[in-house]
Protein backbone atom coordinates (compact mmCIF):
# COMPACT_ATOMS: atom_id res chain seq x y z
CA UNK A 1 0.00 0.00 0.00
CA UNK A 2 1.57 3.66 -1.13
CA UNK A 3 1.69 5.96 1.82
CA UNK A 4 -1.16 8.16 -0.42
CA UNK A 5 -3.59 5.66 0.48
CA UNK A 6 -3.06 4.84 4.09
CA UNK A 7 -3.76 8.54 5.03
CA UNK A 8 -6.55 9.06 2.21
CA UNK A 9 -7.81 6.18 4.23
CA UNK A 10 -10.55 7.02 7.15
CA UNK A 11 -11.02 4.75 10.02
CA UNK A 12 -14.12 2.19 10.27
CA UNK A 13 -17.25 3.41 10.68
CA UNK A 14 -19.34 0.60 11.30
CA UNK A 15 -18.36 -2.22 13.82
CA UNK A 16 -20.39 -5.80 14.12
CA UNK A 17 -19.12 -7.35 17.23
CA UNK A 18 -20.11 -11.22 16.64
CA UNK A 19 -19.73 -12.01 20.55
CA UNK A 20 -20.21 -15.79 20.03
CA UNK A 21 -21.01 -18.18 17.69
CA UNK A 22 -23.22 -20.43 19.83
CA UNK A 23 -26.74 -20.08 19.60
CA UNK A 24 -29.78 -22.12 20.09
CA UNK A 25 -31.56 -22.17 16.52
CA UNK A 26 -29.71 -24.33 13.36
CA UNK A 27 -30.82 -21.78 10.18
CA UNK A 28 -30.52 -23.80 7.45
CA UNK A 29 -29.32 -20.19 5.37
CA UNK A 30 -26.69 -18.96 8.45
CA UNK A 31 -23.63 -17.03 7.13
CA UNK A 32 -21.58 -17.89 10.33
CA UNK A 33 -18.36 -20.03 9.16
CA UNK A 34 -18.96 -23.43 8.82
CA UNK A 35 -16.22 -24.35 11.53
CA UNK A 36 -17.71 -21.59 13.73
CA UNK A 37 -17.38 -24.45 17.02
CA UNK A 38 -13.80 -24.13 16.63
CA UNK A 39 -13.89 -20.22 18.27
CA UNK A 40 -16.13 -21.64 21.68
CA UNK A 41 -13.21 -22.55 23.77
CA UNK A 42 -11.56 -18.82 23.00
CA UNK A 43 -14.31 -15.99 22.57
CA UNK A 44 -13.47 -12.56 23.58
CA UNK A 45 -13.31 -11.76 28.09
CA UNK A 46 -15.64 -8.20 28.53
CA UNK A 47 -12.69 -6.61 29.10
CA UNK A 48 -11.32 -7.46 25.81
CA UNK A 49 -14.57 -6.27 23.78
CA UNK A 50 -14.82 -3.12 26.06
CA UNK A 51 -11.13 -2.61 24.89
CA UNK A 52 -11.66 -3.51 21.73
CA UNK A 53 -15.01 -1.52 20.99
CA UNK A 54 -13.15 2.10 22.61
CA UNK A 55 -10.05 1.37 19.98
CA UNK A 56 -12.34 0.84 17.01
CA UNK A 57 -14.67 4.51 18.68
CA UNK A 58 -11.39 6.31 18.46
CA UNK A 59 -10.80 5.93 14.75
CA UNK A 60 -14.70 7.26 14.29
CA UNK A 61 -16.63 3.76 14.48
CA UNK A 62 -20.36 5.43 15.21
CA UNK A 63 -22.87 2.28 14.29
CA UNK A 64 -22.49 -1.14 16.18
CA UNK A 65 -23.92 -4.30 15.40
CA UNK A 66 -23.94 -6.93 18.59
CA UNK A 67 -24.45 -10.09 16.52
CA UNK A 68 -23.78 -13.97 16.92
CA UNK A 69 -24.76 -16.79 17.14
CA UNK A 70 -26.88 -15.44 19.52
CA UNK A 71 -25.53 -12.75 21.39
CA UNK A 72 -28.31 -13.56 23.92
CA UNK A 73 -25.90 -16.18 25.12
CA UNK A 74 -23.33 -14.02 26.54
CA UNK A 75 -24.71 -12.87 29.86
CA UNK A 76 -22.01 -9.72 29.87
CA UNK A 77 -23.95 -8.62 26.99
CA UNK A 78 -25.64 -5.85 29.65
CA UNK A 79 -22.26 -4.54 30.20
CA UNK A 80 -21.09 -4.55 26.92
CA UNK A 81 -24.18 -2.62 26.13
CA UNK A 82 -23.40 0.24 28.87
CA UNK A 83 -20.06 0.53 27.99
CA UNK A 84 -20.52 1.00 24.16
CA UNK A 85 -23.52 3.10 24.88
CA UNK A 86 -21.27 5.18 27.23
CA UNK A 87 -18.76 5.19 24.42
CA UNK A 88 -21.42 6.77 21.88
CA UNK A 89 -22.39 4.05 19.71
CA UNK A 90 -25.36 3.61 18.37
CA UNK A 91 -25.78 0.30 19.78
CA UNK A 92 -28.04 -2.32 17.47
CA UNK A 93 -29.19 -5.84 19.05
CA UNK A 94 -29.28 -8.36 16.39
CA UNK A 95 -31.11 -11.37 17.95
CA UNK A 96 -33.17 -14.09 17.42
CA UNK A 97 -35.01 -12.99 20.49
CA UNK A 98 -34.59 -16.37 22.28
CA UNK A 99 -33.53 -15.86 25.61
CA UNK A 100 -34.81 -12.23 25.68
CA UNK A 101 -37.01 -11.93 29.43
CA UNK A 102 -38.25 -8.71 30.43
CA UNK A 103 -35.55 -8.83 33.00
CA UNK A 104 -32.85 -8.32 30.35
CA UNK A 105 -34.81 -6.32 27.77
CA UNK A 106 -35.47 -3.40 30.80
CA UNK A 107 -31.55 -3.80 31.52
CA UNK A 108 -30.53 -3.46 28.06
CA UNK A 109 -33.31 0.00 27.59
CA UNK A 110 -31.55 1.12 31.12
CA UNK A 111 -27.67 0.52 29.80
CA UNK A 112 -28.70 2.56 26.62
CA UNK A 113 -29.61 0.23 23.37
CA UNK A 114 -31.12 1.68 20.77
CA UNK A 115 -32.28 -0.75 18.77
CA UNK A 116 -33.25 -4.88 18.39
CA UNK A 117 -33.66 -6.42 15.40
CA UNK A 118 -35.69 -9.52 15.76
CA UNK A 119 -35.63 -12.90 13.10
CA UNK A 120 -37.81 -14.87 12.28
CA UNK A 121 -37.55 -17.50 9.78
CA UNK A 122 -41.17 -17.50 8.48
CA UNK A 123 -44.98 -16.36 9.61
CA UNK A 124 -45.52 -20.09 10.02
CA UNK A 125 -45.19 -22.04 13.61
CA UNK A 126 -44.33 -25.28 11.56
CA UNK A 127 -41.79 -23.89 9.16
CA UNK A 128 -40.00 -21.36 11.15
CA UNK A 129 -39.57 -23.91 13.72
CA UNK A 130 -38.59 -26.16 10.62
CA UNK A 131 -36.03 -23.57 9.10
CA UNK A 132 -34.58 -23.39 12.38
CA UNK A 133 -34.74 -26.85 14.12
CA UNK A 134 -35.89 -25.47 17.47
CA UNK A 135 -39.76 -24.84 18.82
CA UNK A 136 -38.83 -21.41 18.92
CA UNK A 137 -42.11 -19.18 16.64
CA UNK A 138 -44.14 -18.54 20.10
CA UNK A 139 -41.43 -17.06 22.00
CA UNK A 140 -40.56 -14.42 18.98
CA UNK A 141 -44.10 -13.64 19.49
CA UNK A 142 -43.59 -12.66 23.10
CA UNK A 143 -40.26 -11.02 22.59
CA UNK A 144 -41.97 -8.63 20.02
CA UNK A 145 -44.36 -7.89 22.16
CA UNK A 146 -41.42 -6.81 24.73
CA UNK A 147 -39.97 -5.22 22.41
CA UNK A 148 -43.13 -2.92 21.64
CA UNK A 149 -43.43 -2.69 25.43
CA UNK A 150 -40.36 -0.79 26.00
CA UNK A 151 -40.88 1.43 23.43
CA UNK A 152 -38.24 0.21 21.01
CA UNK A 153 -38.57 0.87 17.18
CA UNK A 154 -39.79 -2.39 15.76
CA UNK A 155 -37.38 -4.30 13.22
CA UNK A 156 -37.79 -7.51 11.46
CA UNK A 157 -35.53 -9.43 9.53
CA UNK A 158 -36.79 -12.37 7.83
CA UNK A 159 -34.48 -14.07 5.24
CA UNK A 160 -36.13 -15.40 2.59
CA UNK A 161 -35.35 -18.25 0.30
CA UNK A 162 -36.92 -20.73 -1.54
CA UNK A 163 -38.63 -22.58 1.23
CA UNK A 164 -40.50 -19.36 2.55
CA UNK A 165 -41.11 -16.78 0.23
CA UNK A 166 -44.22 -17.83 -1.09
CA UNK A 167 -45.32 -16.75 2.36
CA UNK A 168 -44.61 -13.59 1.49
CA UNK A 169 -47.95 -11.64 2.16
CA UNK A 170 -48.24 -13.69 5.43
CA UNK A 171 -45.01 -12.43 6.28
CA UNK A 172 -45.81 -9.41 5.91
CA UNK A 173 -49.05 -9.58 6.96
CA UNK A 174 -47.49 -10.97 10.18
CA UNK A 175 -45.23 -7.74 10.33
CA UNK A 176 -48.07 -5.37 9.96
CA UNK A 177 -49.99 -6.97 12.88
CA UNK A 178 -46.87 -6.61 14.86
CA UNK A 179 -46.89 -2.81 14.20
CA UNK A 180 -43.23 -2.78 12.42
CA UNK A 181 -41.49 0.01 11.58
CA UNK A 182 -38.26 -1.29 9.56
CA UNK A 183 -38.63 -4.62 7.81
CA UNK A 184 -36.05 -6.27 5.90
CA UNK A 185 -36.86 -8.98 4.07
CA UNK A 186 -33.23 -10.43 2.50
CA UNK A 187 -33.20 -13.35 0.33
CA UNK A 188 -30.81 -15.88 1.67
CA UNK A 189 -26.70 -14.66 -0.08
CA UNK A 190 -25.11 -18.03 -0.96
CA UNK A 191 -22.50 -18.43 1.91
CA UNK A 192 -21.40 -20.61 4.31
CA UNK A 193 -24.06 -22.95 5.57
CA UNK A 194 -26.49 -21.17 2.59
CA UNK A 195 -24.12 -22.22 0.06
CA UNK A 196 -24.11 -25.77 1.68
CA UNK A 197 -27.69 -25.88 0.95
CA UNK A 198 -28.40 -23.28 -2.02
CA UNK A 199 -29.93 -25.49 -4.24
CA UNK A 200 -32.43 -26.15 -2.01
CA UNK A 201 -32.51 -21.97 -1.29
CA UNK A 202 -32.30 -20.46 -4.30
CA UNK A 203 -35.91 -19.46 -5.34
CA UNK A 204 -36.87 -19.39 -8.79
CA UNK A 205 -37.69 -16.25 -10.74
CA UNK A 206 -40.94 -16.66 -11.29
CA UNK A 207 -41.39 -16.75 -7.32
CA UNK A 208 -38.77 -13.60 -6.82
CA UNK A 209 -41.08 -11.45 -9.31
CA UNK A 210 -44.11 -12.09 -7.54
CA UNK A 211 -42.90 -11.75 -3.98
CA UNK A 212 -41.57 -8.16 -4.96
CA UNK A 213 -45.18 -7.82 -6.93
CA UNK A 214 -46.48 -8.29 -3.38
CA UNK A 215 -44.16 -6.18 -1.43
CA UNK A 216 -44.91 -3.35 -3.75
CA UNK A 217 -48.02 -3.64 -3.14
CA UNK A 218 -47.83 -3.53 1.05
CA UNK A 219 -45.77 -0.47 0.02
CA UNK A 220 -47.72 1.60 -1.82
CA UNK A 221 -50.70 0.95 0.64
CA UNK A 222 -48.47 1.54 4.02
CA UNK A 223 -45.50 4.18 2.56
CA UNK A 224 -43.10 5.18 5.11
CA UNK A 225 -45.47 3.59 8.32
CA UNK A 226 -43.30 0.41 7.71
CA UNK A 227 -40.21 0.54 5.66
CA UNK A 228 -39.64 -2.01 3.68
CA UNK A 229 -36.50 -3.59 1.92
CA UNK A 230 -36.18 -6.45 -0.36
CA UNK A 231 -33.21 -7.83 -1.41
CA UNK A 232 -33.08 -10.38 -4.74
CA UNK A 233 -30.11 -12.90 -4.41
CA UNK A 234 -27.16 -11.24 -6.05
CA UNK A 235 -27.27 -14.37 -8.18
CA UNK A 236 -30.14 -12.96 -10.35
CA UNK A 237 -28.30 -9.79 -11.42
CA UNK A 238 -25.65 -9.21 -13.99
CA UNK A 239 -23.26 -7.06 -11.91
CA UNK A 240 -22.17 -7.46 -8.69
CA UNK A 241 -22.56 -5.85 -4.91
CA UNK A 242 -20.71 -3.52 -3.94
CA UNK A 243 -19.87 -5.67 -0.89
CA UNK A 244 -19.48 -3.60 1.98
CA UNK A 245 -19.11 -0.67 0.03
CA UNK A 246 -15.72 -1.81 -0.57
CA UNK A 247 -13.06 -4.20 1.09
CA UNK A 248 -11.56 -2.62 4.24
CA UNK A 249 -13.51 0.70 3.82
CA UNK A 250 -15.94 1.16 6.13
CA UNK A 251 -17.35 -1.91 7.73
CA UNK A 252 -14.96 -4.19 10.32
CA UNK A 253 -16.15 -6.97 11.56
CA UNK A 254 -14.89 -8.63 15.07
CA UNK A 255 -14.94 -12.43 15.10
CA UNK A 256 -16.14 -14.27 18.67
CA UNK A 257 -12.16 -15.44 19.20
CA UNK A 258 -11.20 -11.93 18.32
CA UNK A 259 -10.46 -12.04 14.42
CA UNK A 260 -10.82 -9.04 12.59
CA UNK A 261 -12.47 -9.31 9.21
CA UNK A 262 -13.77 -6.67 6.49
CA UNK A 263 -16.92 -8.96 6.57
CA UNK A 264 -18.72 -11.46 7.91
CA UNK A 265 -17.44 -14.44 5.63
CA UNK A 266 -13.79 -13.35 4.98
CA UNK A 267 -12.37 -15.79 7.05
CA UNK A 268 -12.86 -18.31 4.39
CA UNK A 269 -9.80 -16.32 2.53
CA UNK A 270 -6.80 -18.68 2.85
CA UNK A 271 -3.70 -16.75 1.98
CA UNK A 272 -4.84 -13.59 4.76
CA UNK A 273 -3.52 -14.23 7.54
CA UNK A 274 -6.44 -12.12 9.30
CA UNK A 275 -5.07 -10.59 12.42
CA UNK A 276 -6.58 -10.57 15.80
CA UNK A 277 -7.64 -8.03 18.33
CA UNK A 278 -5.73 -9.85 21.06
CA UNK A 279 -2.54 -9.58 19.29
CA UNK A 280 -2.94 -5.74 18.02
CA UNK A 281 -4.88 -3.01 18.02
CA UNK A 282 -7.98 -1.83 15.75
CA UNK A 283 -5.62 1.01 14.83
CA UNK A 284 -2.64 -0.62 13.26
CA UNK A 285 -4.90 -3.88 11.90
CA UNK A 286 -6.93 -1.21 10.53
CA UNK A 287 -4.51 0.67 8.50
CA UNK A 288 -1.20 -1.65 7.97
CA UNK A 289 -2.43 -5.07 8.23
CA UNK A 290 -1.56 -6.70 5.07
CA UNK A 291 -5.14 -8.31 5.23
CA UNK A 292 -7.43 -5.60 5.70
CA UNK A 293 -4.75 -3.83 2.40
CA UNK A 294 -5.18 -6.59 0.15
CA UNK A 295 -8.27 -5.86 -1.75
CA UNK A 296 -8.31 -2.05 -0.82
CA UNK A 297 -8.62 0.80 -3.94
CA UNK A 298 -7.93 -0.99 -7.38
CA UNK A 299 -4.87 -1.45 -7.51
CA UNK A 300 -5.28 -5.47 -6.90
CA UNK A 301 -7.93 -5.64 -9.91
CA UNK A 302 -6.98 -8.08 -12.60
CA UNK A 303 -9.43 -7.90 -15.93
CA UNK A 304 -12.40 -7.21 -16.58
CA UNK A 305 -12.24 -4.87 -13.60
CA UNK A 306 -9.12 -3.14 -14.31
CA UNK A 307 -10.25 -1.50 -17.60
CA UNK A 308 -13.99 -1.72 -16.85
CA UNK A 309 -15.64 2.46 -15.59
CA UNK A 310 -18.01 0.50 -12.94
CA UNK A 311 -14.90 -0.46 -11.15
CA UNK A 312 -15.64 2.34 -8.42
CA UNK A 313 -19.17 1.52 -8.12
CA UNK A 314 -19.45 -2.22 -7.28
CA UNK A 315 -15.65 -2.67 -6.31
CA UNK A 316 -15.19 -6.18 -8.49
CA UNK A 317 -18.06 -7.46 -6.36
CA UNK A 318 -17.45 -9.91 -3.41
CA UNK A 319 -13.82 -11.34 -2.82
CA UNK A 320 -15.38 -14.48 -0.97
CA UNK A 321 -17.72 -15.31 -3.31
CA UNK A 322 -15.03 -14.95 -5.73
CA UNK A 323 -13.05 -17.15 -3.98
CA UNK A 324 -15.67 -19.44 -3.41
CA UNK A 325 -16.74 -19.92 -7.42
CA UNK A 326 -13.32 -19.54 -9.07
CA UNK A 327 -10.72 -20.35 -6.31
CA UNK A 328 -9.50 -16.94 -6.38
CA UNK A 329 -10.44 -14.38 -4.45
CA UNK A 330 -8.54 -11.33 -6.66
CA UNK A 331 -11.05 -12.50 -9.69
CA UNK A 332 -13.99 -10.63 -10.40
CA UNK A 333 -16.99 -11.72 -8.73
CA UNK A 334 -19.00 -14.06 -11.12
CA UNK A 335 -21.98 -12.37 -10.69
CA UNK A 336 -20.64 -9.87 -13.26
CA UNK A 337 -21.73 -10.60 -16.87
CA UNK A 338 -18.44 -9.67 -17.79
CA UNK A 339 -16.84 -12.17 -15.75
CA UNK A 340 -15.27 -14.75 -17.78
CA UNK A 341 -16.81 -17.45 -14.88
CA UNK A 342 -20.13 -16.50 -15.54
CA UNK A 343 -21.80 -19.34 -16.51
CA UNK A 344 -20.91 -20.17 -12.77
CA UNK A 345 -24.21 -18.10 -11.82
CA UNK A 346 -26.23 -18.43 -15.23
CA UNK A 347 -25.64 -22.40 -14.69
CA UNK A 348 -27.22 -22.04 -11.20
CA UNK A 349 -29.88 -19.83 -11.66
CA UNK A 350 -30.71 -22.27 -14.69
CA UNK A 351 -31.41 -25.05 -12.42
CA UNK A 352 -33.79 -23.08 -9.91
CA UNK A 353 -36.20 -22.97 -12.41
CA UNK A 354 -37.06 -26.43 -12.89
CA UNK A 355 -39.79 -28.08 -11.32
CA UNK A 356 -39.77 -28.27 -7.61
CA UNK A 357 -39.45 -31.79 -5.44
CA UNK A 358 -41.94 -31.62 -3.19
CA UNK A 359 -41.14 -29.95 0.73
CA UNK A 360 -40.90 -33.83 2.20
CA UNK A 361 -38.38 -34.81 -0.27
CA UNK A 362 -35.98 -31.88 -0.32
CA UNK A 363 -36.25 -31.45 3.68
CA UNK A 364 -34.26 -34.45 4.98
CA UNK A 365 -31.31 -33.26 2.42
CA UNK A 366 -30.95 -30.35 4.01
CA UNK A 367 -28.10 -29.64 5.86
CA UNK A 368 -28.72 -27.74 9.43
CA UNK A 369 -26.23 -25.40 11.41
CA UNK A 370 -25.55 -27.19 14.52
CA UNK A 371 -22.31 -28.23 16.57
CA UNK A 372 -22.11 -31.30 15.38
CA UNK A 373 -22.06 -30.84 11.56
CA UNK A 374 -19.27 -27.86 12.27
CA UNK A 375 -16.86 -30.18 14.10
CA UNK A 376 -17.33 -31.88 11.21
CA UNK A 377 -16.14 -29.06 8.66
CA UNK A 378 -13.10 -28.19 11.29
CA UNK A 379 -11.87 -31.51 10.48
CA UNK B 1 -48.59 16.46 0.05
CA UNK B 2 -46.31 19.06 0.99
CA UNK B 3 -43.98 19.57 3.36
CA UNK B 4 -44.49 22.91 4.44
CA UNK B 5 -46.76 22.59 6.53
CA UNK B 6 -47.58 23.69 10.15
CA UNK B 7 -47.38 20.32 11.86
CA UNK B 8 -43.96 19.41 13.62
CA UNK B 9 -41.48 17.12 12.02
CA UNK B 10 -39.62 14.55 14.00
CA UNK B 11 -37.25 11.91 12.72
CA UNK B 12 -38.65 8.68 12.19
CA UNK B 13 -38.38 5.88 15.23
CA UNK B 14 -35.41 4.16 13.52
CA UNK B 15 -33.12 7.11 13.31
CA UNK B 16 -30.75 8.75 15.18
CA UNK B 17 -29.00 11.40 14.19
CA UNK B 18 -25.05 12.09 16.07
CA UNK B 19 -22.81 14.84 15.41
CA UNK B 20 -19.11 13.04 15.12
CA UNK B 21 -16.18 14.88 15.92
CA UNK B 22 -13.96 12.13 13.99
CA UNK B 23 -15.81 12.40 11.20
CA UNK B 24 -16.22 16.38 11.19
CA UNK B 25 -19.93 15.89 10.53
CA UNK B 26 -23.38 14.54 11.07
CA UNK B 27 -23.99 10.95 10.82
CA UNK B 28 -27.94 9.81 10.40
CA UNK B 29 -27.84 6.39 11.88
CA UNK B 30 -30.15 3.05 11.11
CA UNK B 31 -30.82 -0.37 11.83
CA UNK B 32 -27.91 -1.99 8.75
CA UNK B 33 -26.56 1.22 8.25
CA UNK B 34 -25.52 5.20 7.70
CA UNK B 35 -25.06 7.73 6.10
CA UNK B 36 -22.88 10.73 6.99
CA UNK B 37 -24.38 13.78 5.73
CA UNK B 38 -23.36 16.93 3.96
CA UNK B 39 -22.91 20.25 6.26
CA UNK B 40 -26.36 21.72 5.09
CA UNK B 41 -28.07 18.67 5.66
CA UNK B 42 -26.33 18.07 9.34
CA UNK B 43 -28.24 21.97 9.63
CA UNK B 44 -30.97 20.91 8.61
CA UNK B 45 -31.59 17.45 9.86
CA UNK B 46 -30.25 18.65 13.67
CA UNK B 47 -33.32 21.13 13.69
CA UNK B 48 -35.72 18.53 13.55
CA UNK B 49 -36.78 18.26 17.52
CA UNK B 50 -40.53 16.97 17.27
CA UNK B 51 -41.56 20.47 17.65
CA UNK B 52 -40.26 22.88 15.00
CA UNK B 53 -42.19 22.36 11.53
CA UNK B 54 -41.25 22.81 7.96
CA UNK B 55 -42.00 26.24 8.38
CA UNK B 56 -39.98 26.94 11.57
CA UNK B 57 -37.15 25.29 10.00
CA UNK B 58 -36.91 27.47 7.24
CA UNK B 59 -37.42 30.74 9.56
CA UNK B 60 -34.17 29.37 12.02
CA UNK B 61 -32.07 29.11 8.78
CA UNK B 62 -32.29 32.29 7.05
CA UNK B 63 -31.95 33.91 10.66
CA UNK B 64 -28.71 31.96 10.80
CA UNK B 65 -27.85 32.85 7.61
CA UNK B 66 -29.08 35.96 6.64
CA UNK B 67 -29.21 37.04 3.14
CA UNK B 68 -28.90 33.63 1.76
CA UNK B 69 -31.88 32.70 -0.34
CA UNK B 70 -32.17 29.21 1.08
CA UNK B 71 -36.30 28.45 1.36
CA UNK B 72 -36.62 26.20 -2.14
CA UNK B 73 -32.56 23.80 -1.34
CA UNK B 74 -34.62 23.29 2.81
CA UNK B 75 -37.68 22.46 1.24
CA UNK B 76 -36.20 20.30 -1.51
CA UNK B 77 -34.40 18.17 1.20
CA UNK B 78 -36.93 17.82 3.58
CA UNK B 79 -38.73 16.72 0.92
CA UNK B 80 -36.06 13.97 0.07
CA UNK B 81 -35.88 13.34 3.48
CA UNK B 82 -39.63 12.34 4.02
CA UNK B 83 -39.61 10.35 0.60
CA UNK B 84 -36.18 8.46 2.50
CA UNK B 85 -38.66 7.92 5.57
CA UNK B 86 -35.94 9.96 7.55
CA UNK B 87 -38.51 12.40 8.85
CA UNK B 88 -42.16 12.34 9.49
CA UNK B 89 -44.89 14.53 10.92
CA UNK B 90 -47.54 11.86 11.95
Amino acid sequence: MTDSTHSAQPGPLWVNAEITYRCPLHCVFCYNPLNYASTFDKELSTEEWVRVLREARELGAVQLGLSGGEPLLRDDLEEIIAEASKMGYYTNLLTSGIGLTEKRIAAFKANGLDQIQLSFQDSSKELNDFLSSTKTFDLKLKVAKLIKQYDYPMVLNVVLHRLNIDHIEQILQMAERMQADHVELANSQYYAWAFKNREYLMPSREQLERAEIICNQFRERLGNKMKLYFVVPDYYSDRPKACMNGWGSVFLNIAPDGLALPCHEARMLPELAFPNVRDHDVRSIWFDSHAFNAYRGNSWMPEPCRSCDEKEKDFGGCRCQAFMLTGDAANTDPVCSKSPHHTLITDQVALAQGSRAADDQVRPLIIFRDDKNSRQFMQ
Amino acid sequence: MSIVHPQPLRLARQYKLKWETTQNAYVLLYPEGLIKLTGSAGEILKRIDGKSSAPDIINALEASYPGVDLKQDVIDFLEHAHNKGWITRD
